[in-house]
């Protein structure tokens, strides 16, 4: 009997309450369930996480590294975009 | 050559914490023989975390034990021999096939996970501690083979077949969990330790809810296995041990 090819995973952790769940990496398991505990074992051994989101891979669509002239290169010459004009008066600190 | 065992003075406490500590040592050093040798890099870190969990729970015991006797935990640990060492038959089964690795932690830690719970309203406040962190973890562990074995059960005809042959082999030595000597009973009547007899129907109902799910029968209650618990053991344990035990055994007091 073959056997079923694990379906792959993706990863992600919300580290602490109000950050945004990042993407760390993936796993192979055969449902959503075990796709969970497989992150939990794998990605939160030293204390990374406070919540888990996995997905599977191929519900993911990704961009074409083709496309990347056509999609990114333009923005290049658009330095206007970037908030870097304006003068931060002294007393705001860091930002 | 002169032997390097100790001998431990078993005042009913320390004979208890032993009996959990060995547990919680032999069932994790069965986990870290998967080290390498798991089915999925997964599932390798799943079983590696299990083993640390527990290995962790015995330290704190031995710790605990020690205290009461003058010995360190690292002494308890290496240098008790087999008939000294008070865990459950349970624990000490060979990994056999996934099916049986998964089955032997699913026995234990449906047994395990309400025991600590309840141990945490123990008088001894230590143990009350000990009790709430591997409660924690424990649950975890049930919920993991709790999982495996829903699939294993309810998989393919061989991974049934499998799982059901687990559960036959060792529905056998769970009858074990549930002792209490008449040691324990002093420790149950000053609040220190409970009679694991309370968690019984916990435990039936944990078998009964997953063994429903994984397609699985649960053997007929009858015969039980027992010794462990007063150090009389399975073939196995002594070749555990000797492996577990080898670097201090033939370096006495070896450190990292």
């Amino acid at each position: 009997m073959a056997e079923q090819p694990m379906p792959l995973w993706e990863v992600f952790i919300r580290s602490r309450n109000g950050m945004a769940h990042r993407h760390v990496g993936s796993v192979h398991a055969a449902d959503a369930e075990f796709a969970l505990q497989a992150a939990r074992d794998v990605y939160t051994r030293r204390g990374e996480g406070l919540s888990i989101w996995v997905v599977p891979s191929v519900a993911i669509t990704a961009s074409d590294p083709g496309d990347k002239d056509s999609l990114f290169e333009p923005t290049a010459s658009k330095i206007y975009r970037h908030p870097t004009f304006y003068d931060i008066p002294d007393e705001v600190g860091h930002m | 050559m002169p032997s390097t065992s100790i001998f431990v003075d078993e005042i009913p406490l320390v004979r208890f914490c032993l009996g959990r500590a060995d547990d919680a040592l032999v069932l994790g050093h069965r986990l870290s023989e998967w080290s390498g040798k798991a089915p999925t890099l997964e599932e390798e870190l799943a079983l590696a975390n299990i083993g640390l969990d527990l290995i962790g729970q015995a330290r704190a015991l031995y710790t605990y034990a020690g205290g009461l006797t003058g010995h360190s935990e690292d002494e308890l640990a290496y240098l008790r021999d087999e008939r000294g060492y008070r865990n459950l038959l349970l624990v000490e089964q060979p990994n056999g096939d996934f099916a049986v690795t998964i089955v032997r932690q699913f026995f234990y830690s449906a047994f395990a996970d309400p025991f600590w719970r309840a141990m945490m309203g123990s008088r001894a406040a230590t143990l009350a501690a000990i009790a709430a962190k591997a409660e924690k973890e424990i649950s975890y562990h049930l919920r993991h083979a709790s999982e495996w074995l829903i699939r294993l059960g309810d998989g393919t005809e061989e991974s049934h077949r499998r799982a059901q042959d687990a559960v036959d082999r060792l529905f056998p030595f769970t009858g074990e969990m549930f002792g209490c000597d008449d040691g324990e009973e002093s420790l149950v009547a000053a609040g220190v330790a409970i009679n694991p007899e309370i968690i019984r129907p916990v435990w039936d109902a944990t078998l009964a809810e997953i063994l429903a799910h994984a397609a699985l029968t649960r053997p007929r209650d009858g015969w039980m296995q027992t010794g462990g618990r007063a150090g009389v053991h399975s073939e196995h344990l002594g070749h555990l041990l000797a492996e577990l035990q080898y670097l201090q055994r033939s370096y006495p007091g070896a450190k990292w």
